[in-house]
């Protein structure tokens, strides 16, 4: 560990690794700090993606994949299962693996990793941030880049410092519990999603196959919606009802930003990607994918600024301008989406999910699902419409 | 005050991501609430999904 570096970058998640090691390929020095003793640990995802999002950003490994899944299930609240059409094939990953690896590709690219790093604070002068303060095996450091990249996840604190409002609304946060449970049977070749305001309120409960004998799964709640039972409550009922012979070799908790388009994610000396700058899909909740883009428009024009010697607010507005164009009105689609999804009470999803299953199997597209919930429920017309009005340009 | 369970908290920061205050520290293995800057709000005890933190009973004096 120098003490300083062309760029800094906080975690070491996809959005971290991708971020330091595009940097580091266009040149730029380059340490990554992770708080936790070991990358790719704890896996707090379903780990699931579809083929053409993963296939889009990287070169798929065959050692990340521990199934391929042909096909989506829905299940309604009373039970009810919409196979929705095989046209969004995906992967359950080994994110812990996926996770070593990207790291693994960014020390090739020459970056240097260090863990047990706790970032407890940022170098700020005269408005720019300029580097950052880690406490590493009982010492402090203060350690100078030209730039930060903050990778630090949902629980992220290095955009508060540098003065961003960052903090996820409780609507806006998914509280989410986990396990990896083996001894249970499944049929691998489906991804399931539950909805119901007993199983999940306010979100969804997954379960991915990892084998015909073991799945990730798990659920998220939205956090305006708890009441007395949290999030692990819920899945350990589930799993109690539906698998009471699984055994739970991974019991994890983690939160999901389900949050508006985020554009603050970027000051003089400063940025932010992945969870930290809210880029997880709100109606999903997937990230990995977003995360993946936005770290490499974040290294490249990380390692652009620096070549000017331009880090102000206004060059590194650069990145978030790049990541609306390409994110940008997905995301903002997908949050009109979540508003309207939240409006749908149980027997709407029931009433949804009988006439789907009316439909063809090959035409029950995404699409198709929700224009027949449109056509059954006019009172969510105005909210449908409004998902599919352009999204307003971003704040450059 | 906002008490943590050290023992059932997986250092997840999910309550420091709902907290607005920016009052919670986080590291590996030790979570903290600083009650100064803590305005007792609740965001953290109800996000957290393993049921980690809560609220100590307000005693009469």
């Amino acid at each position: 560990m120098q003490n300083k570096y062309d760029v800094i970058v906080v975690g070491a998640g996809p959005a971290g690794s991708t971020a330091a090691r595009v940097a580091a390929q266009k040149g730029c020095s380059v340490l990554m700090l992770e708080k936790d003793r070991e990358v790719g640990m704890p896996v707090r995802c379903g780990e699931a993606v579809g083929e053409k999002g993963i296939k889009k950003v990287l070169n798929l490994q065959d050692r990340w994949i521990a199934n391929k899944i042909d096909a989506v299930r829905l299940i309604a609240p009373n039970g009810d299962v919409v196979n929705v059409a095989h046209n969004e094939i995906g992967y359950v990953l080994h994110r812990k693996i996926f996770d070593y690896d990207l790291a693994m590709m960014a020390a090739d690219a020459g970056v240097h990793v260090v863990t047990k790093a706790y970032v407890y604070g940022l170098v700020i002068e005269d408005g720019v941030v300029k580097g950052v303060k880690v406490k590493h095996l009982g010492k402090e450091y203060t350690l100078h880049a030209k730039i930060v990249i903050g990778a630090d996840g949902v629980e992220s604190r290095v955009g508060r410092w540098a003065g961003l409002k960052t903090h996820v609304r409780m609507k806006d946060i998914e509280s989410c519990a986990q396990v990896t449970v083996g001894n249970i049977s499944v049929d691998r070749r489906y991804c399931d999603f539950y909805f119901s305001d007993d199983i999940a309120p306010g979100g969804y409960l997954w379960v991915f196959p990892k084998g015909p004998n073991a799945a990730n799964i798990g659920l998220g709640i939205a956090g305006h919606k708890v009441n007395s039972k949290a999030a692990i409550d819920y899945l350990n009922e589930f799993i109690d009802k539906k698998f009471p012979n699984a055994a739970k070799l991974i019991t994890v908790a983690g939160g999901v930003p389900c949050a508006p388009y985020m554009d603050n994610i970027f000051a003089s000396g400063l940025m932010l990607v992945g969870d930290a700058a809210h880029q997880a899909n709100p109606i999903s909740g997937g990230g990995i994918i977003q995360a993946i883009l936005a770290a490499e428009i974040a290294g490249e024009e990380a390692a652009a600024a620096i070549k000017e010697s331009d880090v102000s607010e206004k060059r590194l507005a650069q990145y978030e301008k790049r990541w609306f164009e390409k994110g940008g009105q997905n995301h903002i689609r997908a949050y009109r989406l979540k508003e309207v999804a939240y409006k749908l009470t149980d027997e709407d999803l029931n009433k949804t999910a009988e006439k789907i299953n009316k439909v063809r199997p090959e035409k029950r597209t995404i699409i198709s699902i929700f224009k027949v919930a449109l056509f059954n429920h006019p009172k969510y017309i105005p909210d449908i419409l409004k998902v599919f009005m352009p999204a307003k340009g971003s704040s450059s | 005050m906002i008490q943590i369970d050290k023992y059932k908290c997986d250092f997840c920061g999910t309550c420091v991501s709902v907290c607005p205050h920016d009052a919670i520290e986080l590291s590996e293995t030790t979570l903290e609430i600083d009650p100064v800057t803590c305005t007792e709000c609740m965001n953290c005890v109800k996000a957290c999904p393993l049921h980690v933190l809560s609220e100590e009973p307000v005693h009469a004096e």
